[in-house]
């Protein structure tokens, strides 16, 4: 008898457990939370953890709670797909990631076949960072979403504020060594051409990725070319450690950068004194941000003691739940059929749109520099007591560049 | 061009010295006892988080001073309760507890100071431009690393080449049996190398903190190169380590600053030969090189460029 109640007992705590593992909606962050690419990684998570709060303190999704899964990948694809595994096998039907295109593209590769083998059980990845172009052109699939405009877009944006800038006249373009930083290259190279044939390039640096810890060599090399401005692609550590190389070393140059804005960025250009030198290319911005947005800052940085880098992850979030609220179901399906061409508010006022096409967010960008603080301007970065201005905003429909995807959709 | 130069040859001379510091204590290490300490790299990590707290607590100096010695503390313990112990086991034994250690001073890295990179400051008193040259600033604390480590080079040599104690461990390095009839200590003086060794690369960890990134993964990127540097050098020589070290750090920074490519070199029939690669340039290829050199070693003089033992 004794034995049949503990029995009993037992079937109660798990079938309870059960039903209590059942009650959140798990999302698997895998991104790098070690190794060079941490700081940012580390940014990221506390991002989503926040939006998480946002969206349960509002009922969560169809009554359930979202539950960030916290997963390492060392910025490393073999990694990431292991993590992947390790999501999906805790219950998680969606993923999302964003530090690093080859980490996206495996990401992306093994979701579509994973669906491909197991009907029924779809997971669903939200790339919220990870820019290189082939993730919606050649390597598009019905199941990556991205959030970020593409490199095509960012250098789209960045050319078309050079046009504006005729003290431009040598360009050094410097970059990580991987698919990002090969695209980043590229664009550079065709864009200029094609809106500035009269800028020379007078150096092209490719870089290991996360791995140099002294940038010194390279900014001696920068400095000996004699150029008067610098296009990278860089993000991480990569920047951060680059700006302050030149702050050591003087470097007096423009700055035509995608992520100056990252953790470390800002202080090193304090350290720098380049005023209104350093630019960088961003979907929103603080210090013009719509009310609620610039709210949402304050509470943000009180708690989390970094500003937001990420709007875009607010964006991807916020149409998640929308998507599940619209299709009445967590099904993966069934919400990505909601997301395809969707439109909705994007955290700083104005709305933006999911193309079907090729799942490439398309929403007004900004291009930004950063210096001394002006009046009206609220928002600083880093205590530095300098903050970024917006320079030229660039329409989504000026941004609106083809895609080579042929969505193959289940 | 004479600017890239210029400062190509500092940035590689103290990249160099750098790895010199580290390389020093290792090679020792090796040619006394035997064992490759692959947990070397991890005596510099330490250096590098002990100077972080001590400095954010009481200031760079004290750390500078103190972080070294508490890590030839730490490495002189590590020999004297768990090397010797497992020595008697032979040198594979040896091997995989060294091993075995830098991944577990990896992970209390990790456990007691997170994964991110900390805030290791540059002390404010050497905060400044050293110098101007061609409008290009050199930081003073960059010129503060160098003369740390040309101090403790000179140290080294003195003690080594003109002490009495030097004497004794040249001794021990060649005829461990015979300075033990003679009625030395060896397993002290075994002891006192391994701790000077670790409290060396605890130097270097301490004043490379600053300026480059202290931060968990900061063992495992150096490693490997200390290996290359002792090997290339030649196992158990100093003055080869030396050699090593400045070649290894010089070839490193031109590297970077050199563009030429195989096509560069032999034309377009490159890209036919080699395909992709062709149009590889040396810059893309640095981090390599070291890599090649030590294999290229390995070929074509095993004993190193001054050693005389076989790898």
């Amino acid at each position: 008898m004794r034995k049949l109640t503990l029995g009993v007992c037992m079937a109660a705590l798990l079938a309870a457990g059960a039903a209590s593992a059942q009650e959140t909606v798990k999302l698997g962050y895998i991104d790098p939370l070690s190794g060079g690419g941490a700081s940012v990684g580390e940014g990221g998570l506390k991002t989503f953890n926040w939006i998480a709060d946002e969206i349960n303190a509002q009922g969560g999704l169809l009554g359930k709670k979202i539950e960030i899964l916290p997963l390492d990948d060392k910025t490393n694809p073999q990694e990431a797909v292991v993590q992947a595994q390790k999501a999906i096998d805790a219950g998680a039907r969606f993923i999302t990631q964003g530090n690093g295109s080859s980490v996206a593209a495996a990401l992306s590769d093994f979701v579509t076949k994973f669906n491909d083998r197991n009907p029924g059980k779809e997971v669903l990845f939200f790339n919220y960072a990870a820019v290189d172009d082939a993730l919606t052109n050649d390597k598009c699939s019905f199941w990556h979403f991205r959030w970020d405009a593409n490199s095509s877009i960012k250098m789209a944006a960045v050319t078309n504020y050079l046009k504006t800038q005729s003290s431009v006249k040598k360009v050094y373009l410097i970059n990580q060594d991987y698919s990002f930083g090969q695209g980043v290259k590229k664009l550079a190279r065709e864009m200029l051409k094609a809106k500035r044939p009269d800028v020379e390039i007078v150096g092209d640096e490719l870089h290991p990725l996360l791995k140099i810890t002294d940038f010194a060599p390279y900014i001696a090399k920068i400095k000996a070319s004699g150029a008067d401005s610098i296009i990278t692609g860089n993000w991480g550590q990569d920047m951060a450690l680059l700006l302050k190389a030149a702050a050591d070393a003087g470097l007096q140059a423009n700055w035509y950068t995608y992520y100056a804005g990252g953790a470390g960025g800002p202080t090193a250009i304090k350290q720098t004194g380049l005023a209104g030198k350093v630019h960088d290319i961003v979907e929103g911005d603080s210090n013009t941000a719509a009310e609620a947005a610039q709210k949402t800052e304050v509470e943000f940085r009180k708690k989390n003691n970094i500003s937001i880098w990420y709007p875009r992850a607010f964006n991807e979030m916020r149409m998640f739940a929308k998507a599940v609220k619209e299709a009445n179901s967590l099904d993966p399906k069934a919400v990505a059929a909601k997301l395809e061409g969707m439109t909705a508010d994007v955290f700083d006022g104005g709305t933006g749109t999911m193309r079907k096409d090729d799942h490439q967010f398309f929403q007004d960008m900004y291009v930004r520099s950063f210096g001394p603080l002006t009046a009206g301007q609220k928002f600083d970065e880093e205590n530095t007591g300098w903050g970024w201005t917006v320079k030229g905003k660039v329409l989504a429909a000026d941004t609106n560049v083809p895609t080579t995807c042929k969505m193959e959709r289940p | 061009m004479l600017q890239l130069i210029l400062f190509s040859t500092l940035n590689g001379v103290l990249y160099g010295m750098l790895l010199f510091m580290m390389a020093s204590g290792l090679t020792l290490i090796f040619s006394m006892m035997g064992v490759l300490n692959f947990a070397h790299a991890s005596f510099y990590m330490i250096g590098a988080y002990f100077g972080f707290e001590i400095s954010r607590r009481i200031g760079f100096w004290p750390g500078f001073i103190i972080a070294p010695l508490l890590v030839g503390v730490v490495g002189a313990l590590i020999e004297r309760y768990g090397l010797r112990r497992v020595h008697k086991f032979g040198h594979v034994a040896e091997l995989l507890f060294t091993f075995g250690l830098a991944f577990v001073i990896e992970e209390l890295v990790n456990m007691f100071w997170g994964k991110l990179p900390v805030d290791y400051q540059v002390p404010p008193s050497l905060d400044f431009v050293a110098f101007t040259l061609f409008d290009t600033t050199y930081p003073a604390y960059r010129m503060f690393m160098l003369a740390t480590a040309i101090a403790m080079f000179a140290f080294l040599i003195i003690v080594l080449k003109r002490t009495r104690v030097g004497l004794i461990i040249q001794a021990a390095l060649t005829h461990p049996n015979m300075v033990a009839m003679l009625g030395h200590d060896v397993p002290t003086v075994f002891m006192m190398v391994f701790g000077v060794g670790a409290a060396l690369a605890g130097l270097a960890g301490v004043i490379a903190g600053p300026a480059l990134v202290t931060q968990p993964s900061m063992a495992a990127l150096l490693g490997p190169i200390l290996f290359v540097v002792i090997v290339v050098g030649g196992l158990g020589s100093l003055g080869g380590a030396f050699a090593a070290s400045l070649l290894i750090g010089l070839v490193q920074t031109f590297a970077v600053a050199i563009n030429g490519s195989l096509v560069d070199l032999i034309g377009p029939t490159a890209n036919t030969i080699f395909g992709e690669l062709g149009n590889v340039t040396l810059a893309q290829i640095a981090p390599l090189l070291p890599y090649l050199m030590l294999v290229l070693v390995l070929i074509f003089k095993p004993t190193g460029l001054f050693g005389n033992r076989e790898t």
